[in-house]
């Protein structure tokens, strides 16, 4: 960390000395390890396609410690000109009033062309407003996957699960082979909003919260806790299993071949490529057969870049150049390659089909298909403030379901109270 | 005789000066704004903020968790304490009584010391991995049914552990300076009139160590509120249930994770008030059981 810090310092400096002509834009993400790799050289590829602008990118730690470095810096009035923010983070920097700029108005009044359904739908209105102004601009997305051990699957005589009914069937023949038959690695993103989407089921009053933050969360419906009922009985029976709240915990249990099914996200194919020694292959997320209108598309997860205010008109050219670029199709394009996060624009979609890269490897394909599948009136996201401490409660909540400390129905009562209860000081705090 | 009169001049005071400074910046100012942001509601970026009187506050003490978390806070903070120091002196006095290689032993008890309460999480926890870890397969083979994921209990027991395991290490050090400050004479003395060693530890050693003992009571007490939220955050993160969570590990999750500005504040003021409740109880009614 010390040793990054101090090489941005150098570079800030080197740039200070060699280019003075032209205007820096700084970039604080949460991209590290191999992401960051990747996000500095697109940052070098900007800088080589043009020298008015110079953009420096640095890594600020995970997503929590990017906001939070974010806030300090707005606050202290020395904020970078781009930050990546998660997406339960979107409702505190887009309810702040005046932070951001949006991104539409902001390439708009820099001349670039911008057209919203030029993005693929799945992401297109996540963080957006009411009426359909895109606030953020897109930058890693990802959606829930599901991927089986080939080999597991053909021991136990299966194939692939596309629903939960078909799921119930194959569970049993999986634990006889010796498996348990499925985990998954985020409770929250996986396992309450994209049900909510993968079924057309509304999640929040208020059009999903992106009209008002005056709004209350609809978690505690019937089809919902039927499936955490089912949850907890495939866990009883063995077809479940329950590592915990930790990312890498459950999918260590799949890399490990104790558990022949586990859902991440599209973004994890990557590092399971490297980790799992064994043949896998990804599918799309099972949905009730009969629920709602299942199957519908998922949402995304991931993070998206938006733009601080309080920069002169020189620096925000800068970001909106930037971002003309980063939404290049061959930048996209690149971006998915080698990270696994989808292509956010169809051009970039096509791009990557026209170039043969899902006959190299259609696993990669399955992410892109998912979010491209026929929308509903609630699948274009959620916008719901103090969600990073709504998705505590539920990673409580859940655990207590786990271990038998509550019913269903109790624990799902506590999340709605508790939300409702965050929902309301929330709309209390920006409000006004 | 002329009485003396001291001259009231400004060089104490400027002798106090870098201390008061420090306080001031690190400590009485950001207290006071805690304490200022504690009565308002105020968005992330602070845009925009309202005067709220105790709604905060409210809003804390009312809910559940925070009142499961603080009780849990004190449990783990009576009992971090207890048994780190109860085992730093036990291994305090055994490694005084040794004379072949000492030094060794010495060394090696308090290598712990070095460790950064993160580290010592991610070992504590590694350890204890369902896949992988060996404590845990070790435990399960006895016939525990240990399971961290799912059992309160059994998570707050490996937190424990590795609280206790990261400061018996400091303890060790003071508690073996704090013997070895005892007089040979008086030990001498002790071991003519009684033979019982078990009872001489008693009437002699362990009053002597009364002044030692009760700093550490109160360094471990700050450690076991304050300083193990490295070692919760990598190893339960509050998991399950958020039965190992303790009221920092909170005011982080609030405030740091969650930019709720003004309720995390408010969790940070009944922090302070919490501790300063406990100091003052344990300088007023432990420490007159002390002689120095």
């Amino acid at each position: 960390m010390f040793r990054k810090t101090l090489m941005a310092a150098a570079a800030v400096f080197a740039i200070g000395n060699t280019a003075q002509a032209a205007t820096e834009i700084t970039w604080w993400h949460a991209m590290d390890g191999a992401l960051g790799d990747v996000v500095n050289q697109i940052t070098e590829d900007f800088n080589a396609s043009q020298d008015e602008y110079k953009l420096v990118s640095i890594n600020k730690g995970g997503y929590e410690d990017t906001m939070t470095a974010g806030i300090a810096a707005f606050r202290a009035k020395n904020q970078p000109n781009i930050i990546q923010i998660f997406d339960a983070g979107a409702a505190t920097i887009i309810n702040a009033k005046g932070a951001v700029k949006p991104v539409q108005d902001l390439l708009e009044a820099n001349n670039v062309n911008f057209d919203i359904n030029d993005y693929i739908p799945g992401v297109r209105y996540f963080y957006a407003d009411s009426d359909g102004k895109m606030i953020g601009m897109p930058f890693n997305s990802s959606t829930p996957l599901l991927y089986y051990n080939k080999e597991a699957l053909d021991k136990a005589g299966v194939d692939v699960p596309k629903t939960w009914q078909e799921f119930e069937a194959a569970a049993p023949k999986l634990k006889e082979a010796g498996y348990t038959a499925l985990a998954q690695s985020h409770s929250p993103w996986i396992f309450f909003e994209n049900f909510m989407s993968r079924h057309n089921l509304q999640m929040a009053t208020a059009n999903n919260g992106y009209d008002s933050t005056d709004v209350e969360i609809l978690y505690n419906n019937d089809a919902l806790k039927d499936h955490w009922q089912h949850v907890k009985d495939w866990k009883d029976a063995g077809y479940y299993g329950y590592y915990g709240r930790a990312w890498g915990a459950n999918q260590d249990a799949f890399v490990q071949q104790q558990v022949a099914m586990w859902i991440g996200s599209s973004g994890s194919f990557g590092g399971l490529r490297k980790s799992a020694q064994f043949d896998f292959g990804a599918s799309t997320l099972p949905y009730w057969e009969g629920t709602g209108d299942a199957p519908k598309s998922t949402f995304i997860g991931g993070a998206a870049l938006f733009a601080f205010s309080g920069h002169d008109a020189a620096q925000d050219a800068g970001v909106a150049e930037f971002f003309k670029f980063l939404t290049k199709p061959e930048t996209q394009y690149y971006w998915h390659k080698e990270t696994g996060y989808v292509p956010i624009t169809n051009a970039a979609y096509e791009l990557a089909k026209e170039d043969g890269y899902y006959k190299e490897s259609p696993d990669a394909e399955v992410g892109i298909t998912q979010l491209s599948e026929e929308g509903g009136e609630w699948t274009k996201g959620y916008r719901l403030g103090f969600y990073v401490q709504i998705r505590e409660v539920i990673y409580r909540e859940v655990d207590k379901i786990m271990n038998g400390e509550e019913t269903v129905d109790a624990a799902f009562a506590t999340i709605e109270e508790e939300a409702n209860g965050l929902l309301k000081r929330f709309n209390d705090t920006y409000s006004n | 005789m002329k009485r003396v009169q001291f001259e009231h001049s400004a060089v104490p005071y400027l002798f106090i000066a870098p201390q008061i400074l420090i306080i001031s910046i690190f400590f009485l100012w950001p207290a006071a704004q805690a304490l200022y942001q504690s009565f308002l509601l105020e968005d992330a970026f602070g845009m925009s903020s309202q005067f709220v009187w105790f709604r905060n506050f409210e809003d804390v003490l009312t809910s559940s968790s925070w009142t499961r978390s603080a009780i849990f806070t004190v449990v783990f903070s009576v009992l971090v304490s207890v048994l780190s120091i109860a085992i730093s002196l036990f291994l305090a006095v055994r490694a005084d009584e040794v004379i072949r290689g000492a030094k060794s032993y010495k060394t090696l008890l308090m290598w712990g010391y070095a460790i950064a309460p993160p580290v010592a999480g991610l070992l504590g926890i590694m350890m204890f991995n369902p896949l992988m870890g060996d404590l845990y397969k070790a435990f399960n083979s006895f016939g525990f049914e240990f399971n961290h994921i799912e059992n309160a209990n059994d998570a707050a027991f490996i937190v424990i552990l590795i609280a206790v395991w990261k400061q018996v290490s400091v303890n060790f050090i003071f508690f073996l300076s704090g013997l070895q400050g005892i007089p040979k004479s008086v030990q001498e003395a002790a071991t003519l009139d009684c033979k019982s060693p078990e009872r001489r530890f008693w009437t002699i050693t362990f009053p002597l160590l009364a002044p030692t003992t009760f700093f550490l009571l109160v360094i471990n007490l700050t450690y076991a509120f304050f300083e193990t939220f490295g070692i919760i955050d990598v190893s339960t993160k509050g998991a399950p249930g958020g039965s190992t969570a303790t009221l920092v590990y909170k005011v982080y999750v609030d405030g740091f994770l969650g930019a709720d500005m003004g309720g995390s504040a408010a969790q940070s003021v009944l922090l302070m008030i919490m501790v300063s409740v406990l100091t003052v109880f344990q300088f007023r009614f432990i420490e007159r059981k002390v002689h120095y």
